[in-house]
């Protein structure tokens, strides 16, 4: 019999989890002379309080759904990329180039071309490091750090020398040509004349993030390929007598992974008010990717919900360090601590939990 | 009974792991110079009671006496004070350490080595004459056979001043010869005051050589019987609570024509091991040919290059066509199109996913099939799920829910959902690795009444099992494996046990005279 009943593994564990950062954060607050609940109610606030921040936590939801997936589909093969952050920023300097030196004639066509361009360049990068893993057994998590560190040095590179525009003094390419910018949920919501994302950056890439976990879910659990992947992820050796080839799998399953990190960039390039590629333009989401997709279980439904969740912590943190005297440090300390005890520790909250179900579980009968 | 106290005596033991009650209120008392018994099926409880003895597990309840007197028993440490020595199934000998350093290992006198080898060179061989237990002090354990290294283990029991010895499994890696070897070892301990406990699922091995022997079921403690009381259909029905046919019923075979020849098989891997040295062998349409030997011989090799996932020089035909062996255009899936169906050795490790449910491990190997897929792009979950209620209802696999993840079904069940996979292929040949090790006798029967109706419908089957009864009941011919060689091929009615074992020893027909 499983351990624990599913609602306790997808829900229980996780809000447990929760329970405890807040209750370290609380003992951090009170460590730097700040009353832990006034900070987390202007945390809270600062989340969704305004149209404006209710938008910037969606904003950074969106990025957080795209690496979320992309570990996620990386994790169902037992592979651990964790280089999400380059494979970010290389998709952004795809979106860029094409956005950049082709006069599209409409976002949409800015869209589709940049979102291509910025998944082959995440899932071209990402193929490196899974060639070295396929074919010479070079471990992907060792790999993908490293070429966390090459891509920020290549975009460092782009963006001061090919593609800097002259006469500027930022580290940043030129701003998109008009005709590219994606369309900004405020923009549609006045359409029917409401105000209701503010000023907020969050686009119509939100769409195309959710669209992305639909094809996930039906990728992993509905395709061939998906079931390949599972396969491989839970048992290599049985994979071996089945006939599916680790190689390839390997290959597919991180080329997709590293693609739909690279798409995280059309959201953070194009979307953005000043559509523009900067040098730190992955912002770390590549990492908390990491902890969405372990919060989420590898399952989209559950990447949404978390996404959301550090959407929020994110934007409600950057608002909390910005409106008191509370140091921008203690605001990422307490965004580490979340990442820590939903991912890292999970298995920490998980293992006493399914001990208690297995203690008082009465539902199951002696079997061996 | 004598005023003698037992050599051990157990009293209510319990032991529960969350909901499962894997011991129930167990007493057992095993007197000193015996040998004692203890079968039952996987899953009985046998290992959690020697566990619990050994203390790897405390008892929820119960008390453990030693020679009389009431001992706790909280870890190993405190078992082996009590004269209790153990001998796992899987050895636990460092491999490039020498048979002495291994037997002081843990039992150093001091911060200082040499004394203590030196005093151990002179207590083994001192016990070497007295149980004739002879090995070589300085031999690295890797270069020793498997037979000696568990006489090594035995060794580290009684240099432990072990009264009482605990041998789980013993002969499961053993040829019959040096089974008998380790018999006689076994005899001679007895002889001198030692108590020994034999945990084994062969009641062959208990009618041999125990005294007493205790029955385990479900968790609880069956019986305890006088071995020469007793017989095997007795013990067997004790072990699964009803009749059992320990015979497989069959008819003789109609062999037609040739379905799989294996002709100069040589496998030679990274480590420039010879794998297999020149096999060559044919099995025909409505016969099974069974491939005994003692594992590690060079069968998982053959299978595998069989089911399409190993590399290999020599030639197979199936049906007269040449099957690839370089690996560039062959795999399982290769395999299975060309009507090869496979019940691999490990079904947990290769057979089956134990974290997808039955039904998505019906589809295993089988997830090209034009049948489960709705289009191009998506599966039909739907039809595979029908597809595994199907197969699980005609093969009685329990409990019939194909939702449930494989790893919660029994070892048996679990075998009865790969067999039913490839069977139900009607695969012209049927590979068929160990099909019922850590299985149940009711599951064993059932397994092999499916083999055998497949060989009745005329399809050609390739048994490798390393249990000689299972080979002798089975097969219609059989070929005999021993380091990568075919040593010999025996009709099983014109061979016996002995014929066999020393063919599995690598004692050809010249030198066993």
């Amino acid at each position: 019999m499983d351990k624990m009943p599913k609602w306790a593994d997808v829900a229980l564990v996780p809000v447990v989890s929760l329970i405890i950062a807040a209750l370290i954060s609380a003992i951090v607050f009170v460590a730097v002379g700040q009353n832990p609940w006034e900070a987390l109610k202007l945390m809270a606030y600062g989340a969704v309080g305004t149209s404006d921040f209710l938008g910037y936590t969606l904003f950074y939801a969106t990025n957080f759904i795209f690496t979320g997936l992309a570990v996620a589909v990386a994790f169902h093969a037992s592979l651990f990329n964790i280089g999400g952050e380059g494979q970010v920023l290389l998709g952004g300097l795809g979106a860029a180039i094409v956005v950049l030196f082709v006069p599209w004639p409409h976002w949409t066509l800015a869209l589709i071309a940049g979102a291509t361009a910025a998944a082959v360049f995440g899932a071209l990068w990402v193929a490196i490091p899974a060639y070295l893993q396929a074919r010479r057994g070079s471990h992907i998590v060792i790999t993908t750090i490293m070429f966390n560190f090459m891509a920020s040095g290549v975009l460092i590179y782009m963006l001061s020398g090919p593609l800097k525009p002259d006469g500027n003094m930022q580290i940043a390419t030129a701003i998109f040509p008009e005709a590219s910018h994606l369309p900004s949920l405020n923009d549609i919501a006045g359409l029917f004349g409401s105000d209701l994302f503010g000023r907020s950056p969050v686009n119509i890439s939100i769409l195309i993030a959710l669209l992305a976990c639909v094809a996930v879910w039906a990728l992993i659990w509905h395709t061939r390929l998906g079931y390949q992947i599972r396969a491989l992820g839970r048992s290599e050796s049985a994979a071996k007598y089945a006939g599916i080839s680790a190689v390839n799998i390997t290959m597919i399953a991180l080329l997709i992974s590293g693609g739909l990190a690279g798409m995280m960039a059309v959201n953070n390039t194009m979307g953005i008010n000043t559509p523009q590629l900067v040098d730190n333009a992955a912002g770390g989401a590549g990492f908390i990717g990491i902890a969405v997709a372990l919060m989420g279980r590898n399952h989209p439904v559950g990447i949404i919900i978390a996404a959301l969740l550090f959407g929020a912590l994110y934007q409600g943190g950057a608002e909390l360090s910005a409106a008191t005297s509370i140091p921008v440090q203690i605001v990422v300390v307490i965004q580490a601590l979340v990442i820590m005890f939903t991912g890292a520790l999970d298995e920490m909250v998980r293992a006493p939990i399914e001990k208690l179900f297995i203690r008082f579980g009465r539902s199951r009968v002696a079997g061996e | 009974m004598s005023d003698i106290p037992p050599a051990i005596e157990l009293v209510g033991i319990s032991k529960a792991f969350g909901p499962v009650q894997a011991n129930k209120d167990i007493s057992i008392r095993v007197m000193p110079g015996t040998i004692h018994g203890i079968i039952g099926e996987n899953g009985a409880g046998k290992s959690t009671l020697m566990s619990i003895l050994y203390g790897f597990y405390k008892a929820d309840a119960g008390e453990i006496f030693i020679a009389g007197q009431k001992t706790q028993i909280p870890d190993s440490q405190a078992a082996i004070a009590a004269g209790i020595g153990m001998v796992f199934q899987h050895f636990k000998l460092v491999q490039n350490f020498s048979v002495l350093e291994n037997v002081v290992l843990g039992a150093e006198d001091g911060a200082l080595l040499r004394p203590s080898l030196a005093k151990a060179r002179k207590q083994l061989k001192s016990l070497a004459e007295e149980y004739e237990l002879h090995v070589d002090p300085d031999a690295i354990i890797e270069d020793l056979g498997v037979g000696m290294q568990q006489r090594v283990e035995i060794l580290k029991a009684l240099y432990r001043h072990a009264d009482i010895l605990i041998l789980d499994e013993p002969t499961g890696v053993l040829t019959p010869p040096e089974a008998d070897q380790l018999f006689r070892i076994l005899g001679r301990l007895k002889a001198e005051g030692k108590t020994i406990i034999l945990i084994t699922h062969k009641l062959r091995e208990i009618m041999d050589i125990t005294d007493t022997v205790s029955v385990m079921r479900r968790g609880e403690m069956d019986s305890t019987v006088k071995t020469s009381e007793t017989n095997p259909a007795d013990l067997a029905e004790r072990m699964v609570g009803r009749k059992v046919l320990l015979r497989v019923d069959k008819t003789p075979a109609k062999p037609k024509d040739v379905v799989l020849e294996v002709r100069d098989l040589n496998i030679t891997d990274a480590k420039g091991v010879h794998r297999l040295k020149g096999v060559s062998f044919n099995v025909r349409a409505g016969e099974i040919l069974g491939i005994a030997g003692v594992s590690g011989n060079g069968q998982s090799e053959l299978l595998e290059v069989l089911g399409g996932y190993e590399k290999a020089t020599g030639e197979i035909l199936l049906n007269g066509v040449p099957l690839d062996l370089t690996g560039a255009h062959s795999d399982g899936q290769s395999r299975r199109a060309r009507g090869i169906a496979h019940v691999p050795e490990d079904r947990q490790h290769e057979g089956l996913i134990m974290d997808f449910s039955a039904w998505e491990n019906t589809a295993f190997g089988y997830h090209h099939d034009p049948d489960y897929q709705i289009n191009a792009l998506l599966m039909d979950n739907a039809a595979i799920l029908r597809d595994a209620q199907e197969k699980m209802d005609r093969f009685d696999v329990r409990p019939a829910d194909p939702l449930l993840s494989a790893k919660n079904f029994s070892g048996g069940n679990q075998q009865k959902i790969v067999v039913a996979r490839e069977i139900e292929r009607d695969p012209d040949l049927l590979l068929v690795g160990q099909p019922t090790r850590g299985v149940d006798i009711g599951a064993i029967e059932f397994i092999h009444q499916q083999i055998v109706a497949l060989r009745d419908a005329g399809k050609a089957i390739l048994l490798v099992s390393v249990e000689l009864d299972e080979i002798m009941g089975l097969s219609d011919r059989i070929a005999v494996m021993f380091d990568g060689k075919i040593m010999g091929e025996r009709l099983p009615e014109n061979t016996n046990e002995k014929e066999l074992g020393l063919l599995m020893a690598g004692v050809t027909d010249g030198e066993s005279a």
